[in-house]
């Protein structure tokens, strides 16, 4: 119905905190020179913005397909035949569900790219310890 | 069936992206995450349909198998589409830039 729009609104709220932390991170790099180079927070934000965007967007061209989205006032047939609460519980199971498990798996790729991270450190500490 | 296409797709384009890595120009680290997204959404939706329907979820007709084909095959289609207008905007190689300035890439 418009389960979509779930994993959307968090791409918006992501890719506002991807832009604040890009900055942020612009006035640290110039403070700060580390030897071990590593992925940048916002980068990786970056990650879940383009699963998000391209999953909502992807999603959203299958319920135009459908019917579910219309080009005319209120867009969503749901609203249209008077099924709201159906389309919002829809939402609130599916969309969630989507947006949670979407977080979750970039959850995975940032705890892997962590664990590689310290492994490169490890490894540049001991060879300039020899 | 959508979600197949899309499954097969992101594993498609992760494979020839770990293949060019660690060159990132043509933007294919995009694309893998744009359908793994896609595929993710839709695993979600497909067992949300298994929990509401029960096995006749997966007992389509073939008229619905061959709608849910065309769609999983445009679906592919216009995430390549928003991939090419991303890299067209981006153009690393600087092939755009060059052709509406007239000069030679270096």
């Amino acid at each position: 119905m418009a389960c979509f729009l779930v994993p959307a609104s968090e791409a918006v709220i992501t890719t506002v905190a991807e832009k604040i932390i890009r900055s942020k991170e612009k006035n640290d790099d110039s403070n700060n020179a580390s030897s071990v180079p590593k992925v940048r927070f916002s980068d990786k934000l970056g990650w879940l913005n383009k699963m998000l965007w391209g999953g909502s967007a992807l999603l959203a061209f299958e319920h135009i397909w459908h019917g579910e989205v219309i080009p005319v006032f209120p867009f969503l047939t749901a609203v249209q035949n008077g099924e709201t609460g159906e389309m919002l519980a829809e939402m609130g199971t599916a969309g969630v569900g989507m947006a949670v498990l979407v977080t979750l798996i970039w959850g995975g790729m940032l705890a892997a790219s962590h664990v590689i991270e310290n492994r490169k450190v490890d490894i540049s500490s001991e060879e300039a310890g020899q | 069936m959508t979600l197949l296409i899309t499954v097969f797709a992101a594993v498609t384009v992760t494979i020839i992206w770990y293949k060019n890595a660690p060159d990132t120009s043509m933007q294919l680290g995009t694309l893998s995450l744009m359908f793994w997204g896609a595929s993710i959404m839709w695993f979600v939706d497909a067992v949300v349909g298994y929990m509401e329907e029960g096995a006749s979820f997966f007992m389509q007709d073939a008229a619905e198998m061959l709608n849910d084909l065309y769609l999983g095959l445009s679906v592919v289609a216009l995430g390549l589409i928003i991939w090419l207008v991303i890299l067209m905007i981006k153009d690393p190689h600087r092939v755009i830039r060059s052709l509406i300035t007239g000069t030679n890439r270096q």
